[in-house]
């Protein structure tokens, strides 16, 4: 390893990872927002509703993120319209473009990892709000959506991790993230291992530091699942 | 409605789309299907060594695993395409130092090797998913009952015998669930390899959507295409599927 390069190139990876932070975590509030209703959409047993969420929810899963990130960037240009448009100044950047596929492609996945969830939830517990006297909106936000996100717990964890790695692709269309860092340390030096050992360290953490958080949390929402103690 | 259709399609499918890019999908096929196989057989040697009474061997196999699931594979693909290069040639050239040094009667080492995109692409997306597979197999193998495990030392099986006519062949059904994810996960990073210049369709689409202009229009017809292998893989996991549960009774 050459750790003075590595060392001397510190500042543009603790850049980059800023970059990286930023964008999967405005990507993954974004997507989430636009994955409860979708999911709720989705999960509805009309077949006419279900329609057009569900065939989102397979385009965005079935297609490379790297393809939908290209359609985006690349492709938008394409039409005049788009070009004229006063949408034209943020579309151009590479850096919006990154974050609005990545939060549509996060939508995707979060949005079937919900539909699952409120499709289990046991109908004792609708049942019961019903019995209550609750309207449909008060039991999806009493009762189905808090028990769904406690379910989708772990697999929404999985899907943090994913988007965290999946952003990587942003370094392709020259935003500075991690990824980007390490290229431009590759390029100005030509330390091929070194430059992406260390980003992929970078990750590494990242990556435990997701799990350890997720960890947390499943703890206490799942606290009243342990085994009581005396 | 049909103006911006024909604005979208006019004219430049065919030539470009016929042969050129179902060429490149062609080549995405294959690097799936070989990194598949290369990933299979690592995440087999993973599983088994996960679940060996070896302590070396499960360190190997959790570092292996846990590193491989930690890190980004592009990142990945891109310490294995242009380190695995250098680190090929350094070995190269000091093997040849060495057997010149020493008058060795055969020369050894190489002054230039170079790692072709396509086999960097299929040994990391290989390399990778070895990892993910063998946390599914793990997994497969840990759900075949114990008794039949026990009934095949009884019968006097050998541990060989044992493992490749009853534990492997029952761990199946467990694993492919999750077997059908890793797969069509991988059929989608197969995109990245157009990242270090192999020319599969993602490579082709910008390509020809740069020469005509219509960059919408070409990476839109990928993105149907990677749409098409997904749905294509769905109907064949489900036969595997029915194949591997004949005789398990649903509710």
């Amino acid at each position: 390893m050459d750790l003075e390069v590595i060392v001397a190139n510190l500042p543009l990876y603790v850049q980059g990872l800023w970059v990286t932070v930023q964008l999967v975590a405005l990507a993954l509030v974004a997507g989430l927002l636009l994955a409860v209703p979708l999911a709720i959409l989705a999960a509805s047993p009309n077949p006419a509703v279900q329609f057009l969420p569900k065939a989102y929810i397979y385009v965005m899963r079935g297609t490379p993120l790297l393809v939908q990130m290209y359609v985006i960037y690349f492709g938008l240009a394409q039409f005049d319209s788009v070009r004229e448009s006063f949408l034209w100044p943020v579309l151009k950047e590479a850096y919006w473009c990154a974050l609005l596929s990545f939060s549509l492609n996060t939508a995707g996945y979060t949005a079937e990892i919900l539909r699952g969830a409120i499709q289990q939830t046991p109908f004792g517990e609708v049942e019961a709000g019903r019995a209550c006297g609750m309207s449909r909106s008060v039991i999806y936000r009493r009762i189905i959506l808090p028990s769904a996100f406690r379910r989708a717990l772990p697999a929404y964890g999985n899907e943090v991790i994913f988007m965290l790695h999946g952003s990587a692709v942003a370094g392709v269309i020259t935003i500075i993230d991690l990824f980007g860092a390490a290229r431009i340390v590759n390029s100005r030096h030509f330390v091929p291992f070194d430059a992406f050992i260390t980003a992929g360290l970078f990750y590494l953490a990242l990556t435990f530091l997701i799990v350890g958080v997720f960890k947390v949390w499943e703890k206490r929402w799942f606290a009243h699942l342990n085994p009581r103690e005396h | 409605m049909h103006e911006f259709l024909t604005s979208v399609f006019d004219g430049v499918l065919d030539g470009y789309f016929y042969p050129f890019i179902l060429e490149g999908m062609l080549l995405t096929v294959q690097v799936a299907l070989l990194s598949l196989l290369l990933a299979l057989v690592l995440g087999l040697v993973t599983a088994v060594a996960k679940l060996s009474a070896s302590r070396a061997a499960r360190t190997v196999a959790n570092v292996y695993t846990t590193v491989i699931r930690g890190i980004p594979d592009i990142v990945l693909m891109f310490i294995i395409f242009f380190g695995g290069q250098v680190m090929v040639n350094d070995f190269g050239v000091w093997l040849l130092d060495l057997s010149e040094a020493h008058d060795w009667p055969v020369k050894l080492g190489w002054e230039y090797i170079e790692i072709s995109a396509f086999t960097a692409g299929v040994f990391t997306i290989g390399f990778i998913f070895g990892a993910y597979m063998g946390e599914t197999f793990r997994g497969g193998i840990m759900a075949v009952p114990r008794g039949e495990i026990e009934a095949g030392h009884a019968f006097g099986m050998s541990r060989a015998q044992v493992f490749f006519r009853i534990t492997f062949p029952a761990s199946v059904r467990h694993a492919l669930p999750g077997f059908g994810n890793n797969w069509l996960v991988l059929a989608k990073t197969t995109a990245l390899v157009s990242v270090i210049g192999l020319e599969d369709m993602v490579y082709r689409a910008a390509s020809a959507g740069g020469a005509v202009r219509k960059p919408f229009t070409f990476y839109l017809a990928v993105a149907v295409l990677y749409l098409v292998i997904t749905a294509v893989s769905d109907v064949g996991i489900r036969w595997l599927n029915r194949r591997y549960s004949v005789g398990v009774r649903n509710a």
